[in-house]
């Protein structure tokens, strides 16, 4: 990195620098070096970045036209959907992009999971990545709320009793996050307001998220640093500006499929019914992104133990640093912990699955078997892996196994090695 | 400053913080306390029902701070069933005696005890309540007999202002 020596060639620039070196942190964003082997799932940090500033905009627009209170919520996002220009487009946008974030994140998520990106030296970039994540389904959760449905109501009183599992206090605290004694036009309110706050407090953490990535730089494919200084690495403009400009082109395909083609079907048709305190809809579900962690809550008998499985389930991902005690970073070099990789991409699948289906006779024995080598997976195979697993052996540079110089290509030599170009 | 252990700086120091925090915990407190039910929430606290046109065997459900409250009048044989099960059989055990002070009417929070879920009437593998969200079990008692839910649904404090009007709350 060159950023020391940058000086802006302008004399108006130089002096505007001296004072804030906003071009100096442009320079560094521009000149940053990126490993040149990084393949197509490292365009994510882009996408996300992308349904972030889309979901701002949006939101921003759809809050001059909702009124946060529950008489007139429900009837207001009708008249988003009818009366307001364009009121339709812009809600799908928002509703729908929930939807894709998630997606994009989970992509985002299992690359890291695959390519070890969550090991030393980017345990904190992994560790505000997690708390990101959280604070995506607290806002995603609330978001739902707000249009005053059936699930939005149900699902309120659902995850709100989740509380109340906490021994003692868990009564007080509920009846505190309603403001009465029930889900009603308080809990309303707060939540539209913690809803348009959280999305800043994203914002912010990204900007912690790429500073604590900038620090020690890309992980890639291979897993092995970089070699300074070397012909490992490629600017950042303009080689992955454009490889993330095209998968961003293309993922906005699939976005728009699902906004102008089927901007419904990721919703549930109870949605549009009214909240009704005295009716519960006969079958609850939550939006797809939640459900695997809806289905360890419910394979869990016990109140208390299920919440308390659910919060780990996703706490546990921010102990994966120390839980994964291999040196190797990437999965292309560990032939078991690629195996167990898919195998739990498959166990966070059908958890998934049975999140959907009612909690009775078969799917609630999958959704038991399915925790349980949940956790198994992080608490026992990874760590006892890092010890008996026999890696192959790593190339010697990201140079070398692109060129395919390195004596240690032809072991490594898989369909992932080719990925790269 | 290592051979004498506190001065009369370090005491400064301690007594402004002190006064710091209990500064800062009244500032926050406020913050903290405004999202408690405020006093209009409150003063819904009770709701007086006409029960004349209930009949034996049939429920209604009326609302008592945003929640739903059942109001059963049940018949000979579901009291009969009711009074019969075994205190060991229950998961959380209390007499039906101990939930309905006039055997035929049972007045309890239509609130499944898991996680807030409306039970629907006379479903389920006891003759009582049925928990659609996450398959609980009620008896005729609304006690807890299958599933997650921990406890019983809850009874409200209730009474007969006459002998037509239950005032609940």
């Amino acid at each position: 990195m060159s950023d020391q020596e940058y000086t802006p060639k302008s004399k108006v620039g130089k002096w505007f620098n001296d004072r804030l070196p906003l071009l100096t942190l442009a320079n560094h964003l521009t000149d940053y070096p990126t490993p040149k082997n990084l393949n197509y799932w490292w365009t994510f940090g882009g996408i996300l970045t992308f349904c972030l500033i889309t979901q701002i905009v949006t939101g921003l627009v759809l809050a001059m036209h909702y009124i946060a209170h529950a008489d007139m919520a429900f009837d207001s996002v009708e008249h988003i959907m009818r009366d307001v220009n364009y009121g339709w487009l812009i809600r799908y946008i928002h509703a729908n992009g929930a939807s894709m974030f998630f997606l994009a994140v989970y992509i985002h998520i299992f690359r890291s999971l695959f390519y070890g990106s969550y090991k030393a030296p980017r345990e904190i970039i992994w560790i505000i990545g997690i708390i990101i994540y959280l604070l995506m389904m607290a806002a995603a959760f609330m978001g739902y709320v707000l249009p005053w449905g059936q699930m939005s109501f149900w699902g309120a009183t659902v995850i709100t009793n989740l509380f109340s599992a906490i021994p003692l206090v868990g009564e007080g605290i509920v009846t505190w996050l309603w403001g009465g004694y029930s889900v009603d036009n308080p809990t309303l309110t707060r939540f539209f307001t913690l809803h348009y706050l959280i999305p800043f407090l994203i914002l912010g953490l990204v900007v912690l998220h790429i500073w604590a990535l900038h620090v020690p730089g890309n992980n890639n494919p291979v897993g092995i640093d970089v070699k300074k200084p070397s012909k490992d690495t490629v600017p950042f403009h303009p080689y992955i500006v454009i490889k993330d400009g095209f998968a961003l082109l293309m993922f906005m395909i699939v976005f728009a499929f699902f906004v102008f083609y089927t901007p419904n079907i990721l919703g549930h048709a109870d949605n549009y019914i009214e909240a009704d305190p005295l009716v519960t809809p006969a079958h609850i579900v939550p939006e797809w992104y939640l459900l695997p962690f809806y289905a360890i809550l419910r394979s869990v008998p016990d109140k208390l133990l299920g919440v308390v499985a659910m919060l780990s389930a996703i706490f546990i991902l921010a102990a994966l640093p120390w839980l994964d005690t291999s040196k190797i970073r990437s999965a292309v070099f560990r032939p078991l912990y690629k195996q167990f990789y898919w195998i739990l991409v498959v166990d966070v699948l059908i958890l998934g699955y049975v999140g959907a289906m009612p909690a009775e006779g078969l799917y609630l024995l999958i959704a038991r078997v399915a925790t349980a080598y949940y956790f198994i997976h992080f608490l026992i195979i990874l760590p006892v892996l890092g010890y008996k697993e026999k890696t192959l052996p790593i190339p010697l540079s990201i140079t070398g196994s692109v060129l395919g110089g390195s004596t240690n290509f032809a072991a490594a030599k898989n369909k992932e090695s080719f990925t790269i170009k | 400053m290592s051979d004498k252990k506190t001065n009369r700086r370090d005491f400064l120091f301690t007594a402004t913080y002190a006064v710091g925090a209990v500064g800062v915990g009244a500032t926050i407190w406020p913050m903290i306390d405004q999202m408690n039910p405020d006093a209009s929430v409150k003063a819904l606290a009770s709701t007086e029902v006409d029960v004349s046109t209930v009949n034996p065997g049939k429920t209604i459900t009326v609302l008592w701070r945003g929640k739903p409250v059942f109001i059963r009048r049940r018949t000979q044989e579901e009291i009969a069933e009711a009074k019969s099960v075994k205190l060991e059989e229950l998961k959380h055990p209390e007499k039906d005696e101990d939930r309905a002070k006039d055997p035929e009417w049972l007045v309890m929070l239509g609130v499944c005890t898991h996680l807030g879920c409306v039970p629907l009437d006379q479903k389920g593998d006891y003759n009582g309540w049925f928990c659609p969200c996450h398959g609980s079990h009620y008896d005729i008692s609304g006690r807890i007999r299958k599933g997650p839910a921990p406890t019983n649904m809850e009874i409200p404090k209730y009474e007969f202002v006459n002998a037509n009007t239950i005032k609940i709350g």
